[in-house]
């Protein structure tokens, strides 16, 4: 009789230890692969996962075998037109003819090794090791979410957090104190009744006296309550704030004429690896857009990635812009101030100076960090020489030049790489 | 399990004539107990109709990813943890998103109880068929065949995998996830060379492993240190230790040999060579009889399917499935097919089976000539007698007749890389049938399909260099990859490692050298 078992429950996921393995053991080319991958993928599927390619010469596990050359002699199926000595052209580069008997067992083909790893394993590669500068700020501040804690007891509440022990404990104590100085007298008398009553001939009067105080003093011990409201006590919860780190960043991109399509469309890819990974690594993370040309525009994100406009460009406005928002709604002992900026270096050249002065004087003191990337490749601009100032006033500055596409994520790495402590 | 066929069916009033009576199902849906009566059936036919010779049947229903997994450890139902085993599971699960693959048949395991995989996707038919070919078919081909009765231990391997992932866990714990991958790197890079082709050794049961293993760590060591032993003391003895060769005699068994002899590894590392030395000479004998193997699984799923059918047990519909099925999984494309990716075993094999039935019960003029021991026998014993005494490469030689060189026109073609061109050196005619036939048997042989490298000698008395002996064949060099495979012979090792090759003529040449000597040249060919 045979066995009939289900194993269709158990011991899933029976590979995920040696895809582990696997992904470990081939991390570099992993890496290789998403970093190439987000130059090149587009805008829209960054939620997606990944397609990882490996080069096929890296996972081959190597086995002796037979080369190519000496005799090789192999049986096929088929034969149409062959009759015995007939000679034939050798195939060009291996093909059926040669080695075929060696192909089971040098397994894959010739290419690369490819394989999709899922959207977490894709952004974790992408964001390892990254993480916000200064991310620890002063203020912890209650957001929305809160839990009760214990906190103690206290003398008022409601019957449901009545605490027994310690109201009975509260209760008996003062009866015990309240009642102290009946309870000795009480002791005295019963003695010297005690003691009359041993007398032969009674004092019956002196008896019926005792007595009387006696009862008199048990009537009032009887009197005090078995309960006062002093007695209550409650135990005691209080909401306390549950801590969130709370950061808004600031993402200004330049829309201007000077920005062309394939700048944008970088610009673009590098606010997005910076959205993803701020959703990712914080609990509560606001992000504010503003695109300007001549005139800077708080928009959303649709709008900021994907509608287009043209003009010239003055930097300094999205700065006042940002400048203002910051005043109206992140007050900096709530909020970590991160910011982001991404131009073709491209400015009014009066505008420049006080774009620097903007920075250094109202809005560099107030951030955690404040990132610039300027993507061209020709000579530095007016912007670019301002803002050289800007970096070295203050630590908390940074820029760096991309060139193309293939650039962001080293630019990006290196720019937000964990800051050793 | 004694079921006589006249079962009673809600689907009676339906079908009309009294055979159908019979019929088990009428569904394409299985439940579990279609599947047990299915199962009762097939193994009614297999054992009281046709005398095969069984292990005790478990069948294991599992999901589709589950058989992933199962493929991706290469059948083994426990495997250790490796990367090599999560990058199959990728390409399997790649091939079947793609609908490359079948993932219908094929996983059994050579155990007692024999294990057959059913995939829940599949359709009763088809776990009928699976159960024919794998339960029944390959479990008493298991049973039967020579070379798994004398190297495979069907009784124990379950208990052995379950020890040797366990031991490789607990090292992985002790010593790093890093150094026990690198040991097991260089092991599967060697595993075609760990194993024994020719002899047992005696006393190794795989029963027993688990148990005598902590004392084997500190026997093995002795053993090395014997070998350290030699290294610089007794200068006077020169002589004597100079007639002592390490080893003795060449040995074809690399893995084994390292186990023993490699100075530097520690217990742990041997053991882990040992584990996947066994599971390599485990599996040795599936490698030696896929044709066969398969041939006869497909013979009988084919059998006892049409048993089943002329039974009234399945209906036309199921039938048609079933067939469709086969004729996909012994289909043998042309050389020149894109889909052409050599000699379909299954094809070969099912085809010989049917063959030799055929010879048995009906044969013709020719059949009478090339085989007059079998013609007209009773064709369950011959074939009982073929399944249990050969492998391919015999198996090939013996049977393959003139009927199926021609239904397969096959020919073969010798490439010498000397000449211009390509030879067709025999093709499916007289002239050729024996020439194809050998030819055939030999491209089975795995000693010829495996380059002969040999452990040869130890320079003891020097820098403990390793020399391996490539005997070479027909000219054959060694691949490319042999220059990775020599580190992780070199890894193993501890010192320096040469690969000489013995050409045709005689001749000894170092081809392969790890470290790679700086200053000087390899030729490499």
């Amino acid at each position: 009789m045979a066995m009939i078992i289900d194993r269709r429950l158990d011991g899933r996921n029976k590979s995920a230890v040696n895809r582990q393995r696997l992904m470990r053991r081939y991390k570099q080319q992993i890496k290789k692969s998403v970093s190439d991958a987000i130059s090149k993928r587009s805008i829209t599927d960054t939620q997606s996962g990944e397609k990882i390619n490996i080069p096929a010469k890296d996972v081959k596990e190597p086995i002796i075998h037979h080369g190519q050359g000496g005799i090789h002699e192999n049986v096929h199926p088929g034969n149409k037109q062959f009759s015995q000595g007939d000679e034939v052209r050798r195939p060009e580069k291996s093909g059926q003819g040669g080695g075929g008997s060696q192909a089971s067992n040098s397994g894959e083909g010739e290419d690369d090794f490819g394989f999709e790893i899922s959207k977490d394993e894709y952004l974790d590669l992408l964001f390892e090791e990254l993480a916000l500068p200064n991310l620890v700020k002063t203020k912890v501040v209650a957001q929305s979410a809160k839990t009760l804690v214990r906190a103690g007891f206290s003398n008022t509440g409601v019957a449901s957090n009545l605490n027994l022990l310690r109201t009975m404990r509260r209760a008996k104590g003062r009866k015990i104190a309240i009642a102290s100085p009946y309870s000795k007298r009480c002791r005295e008398l019963q003695q010297l009744l005690e003691l009359e009553l041993e007398k032969k001939p009674h004092n019956e009067e002196k008896i019926k006296g005792l007595r009387e105080e006696l009862a008199l003093l048990r009537s009032r011990i009887d009197a005090i309550p078995f309960i006062d409201t002093y007695d209550l006590k409650f135990n005691q919860f209080i909401p306390q704030p549950k801590p969130i780190t709370q950061a808004v960043m600031f993402c200004i991109m330049d829309v201007s004429g000077s920005m062309s399509q394939a700048t944008k469309d970088i610009a673009k890819r590098f606010f997005i690896l910076l959205y993803l990974f701020l959703s990712r690594s914080y609990e509560k993370t606001d992000v504010v857009f503003i695109r300007h040309h001549t005139s800077a525009k708080e928009v959303d994100e649709e709008e900021f990635f994907y509608s287009r406009e043209t003009g010239g460009t003055i930097v300094s406005s999205a700065l006042k812009l940002m400048r203002d928002i910051i005043r109206d709604r992140y007050p900096t002992e709530d909020w970590n101030i991160y910011a982001a900026q991404a131009s073709d270096g491209d400015n009014w050249e009066d505008d420049s100076a006080t774009c620097r002065n903007l920075m250094i004087d109202s809005i560099m003191p107030y951030l955690q960090y404040y990132a610039y990337v300027e993507i061209h490749n020709q000579e530095h601009q007016g912007l670019w020489r301002e803002y050289e100032k800007v970096c070295t006033a203050f630590e908390t500055f940074s820029m760096k030049q991309i060139r193309d596409a293939g650039e962001i994520y080293p630019v990006f790495h290196e720019l937000f790489k964990r800051q050793e402590a | 399990m004694n079921t006589p066929g006249g079962k009673q069916h809600s689907d009676d009033k339906r079908q009309p004539t009294p055979e159908r009576n019979r019929v088990i199902s009428t569904e394409s849906d299985w439940t579990f107990d279609l599947i047990d009566r299915y199962n009762q059936e097939i193994e009614r036919i297999a054992k009281d109709v046709y005398h095969l010779d069984c292990y005790p049947v478990q069948l294991e229903l599992i999901s589709s990813e589950q058989m992933m997994d199962a493929y991706a450890s290469v059948g083994m139902p426990i495997g250790y943890n490796h990367w090599s085993f999560g990058k199959q599971f990728v390409i399997t699960e790649k091939n079947y998103k793609r609908g490359q693959m079948n993932l219908a048949y094929e996983i059994v395991i050579n155990s007692n109880p024999c294990i057959a995989y059913l995939m829940e996707e599949n359709t009763l038919t088809m776990q009928a068929l699976v159960i024919a070919h794998a339960a029944y078919g390959h479990n008493s081909f298991f049973k039967g065949n020579y070379l798994f009765k004398i190297w495979t231990d069907a009784e124990a391997i379950i208990d052995y995998l379950i020890f040797a992932k366990n031991y490789i866990a607990e090292c992985e714990e002790k010593h790093g996830i890093q150094e026990v991958e690198e040991i097991l790197d260089s092991c599967h890079a060697l595993m075609n060379f760990g194993v024994d082709r020719y002899k047992r050794r005696a006393g190794e049961t795989l029963e027993d492993e688990p148990h005598v293993q902590s004392d084997r760590e500190l026997i093995l060591q002795h053993h090395v240190n014997e070998l350290w032993r030699q290294l610089n003391i007794h200068e006077p003895q020169e002589k004597e230790n100079k007639s002592k060769r390490i080893p003795p005699e060449p040995q074809e068994n690399i893995l084994y040999f390292l186990e023993k002899n490699a100075p530097l590894l520690k217990p742990w590392q041997r053991e882990i060579i040992r584990i996947v030395r066994k599971i390599a000479q485990y599996f040795y004998p599936q490698r030696q009889t896929q044709v066969m193997n398969e041939g006869w699984a497909c013979f009988w799923h084919y059998t006892i399917m049409n048993h089943m059918y002329d039974e009234g047990l399945i209906n036309d519909a199921a039938m048609l499935e079933f067939m469709h099925t086969h004729t996909n999984v012994i289909a043998q494309p042309d050389f020149d097919s894109p889909y052409y990716s050599g000699i379909n075993p299954y094809a070969l094999g099912f085809k010989m089976m049917m063959d030799i039935r055929n010879i048995c019960e009906n044969p013709t003029e020719e059949d009478l000539q090339w085989f007059p021991d079998i013609a007209r026998s009773d064709w369950q014993t011959t074939l009982d007698f073929a399944m249990r005494n050969f492998k391919d490469e015999s198996f090939i030689g013996q049977y393959l007749s003139p009927r199926l060189i021609r239904e397969f026109r096959l020919f073969s073609v010798l490439d010498d890389d000397r000449e211009e061109n390509l030879s067709i050196s025999a093709i499916h005619d007289d002239a050729g049938y024996r020439a194809v036939r050998e030819k055939l048997s030999a491209q089975y042989n795995l000693s010829n399909r495996e380059p002969n490298l040999q452990v040869y000698n130890v320079d003891h008395q020097g820098d403990r260099t390793l020399t391996l002996r490539y005997y070479k064949d027909r000219n054959r060099p060694l691949s490319d990859t042999t220059n990775e495979v020599i580190k992780h012979l070199h890894r193993l090792w501890g010192f320096k490692v040469e690969i000489e090759s013995v050409e045709s003529d005689g001749e000894t040449r170092i081809t392969h050298r790890c470290p790679q000597p700086a200053s000087e040249e390899l030729t490499i060919d």
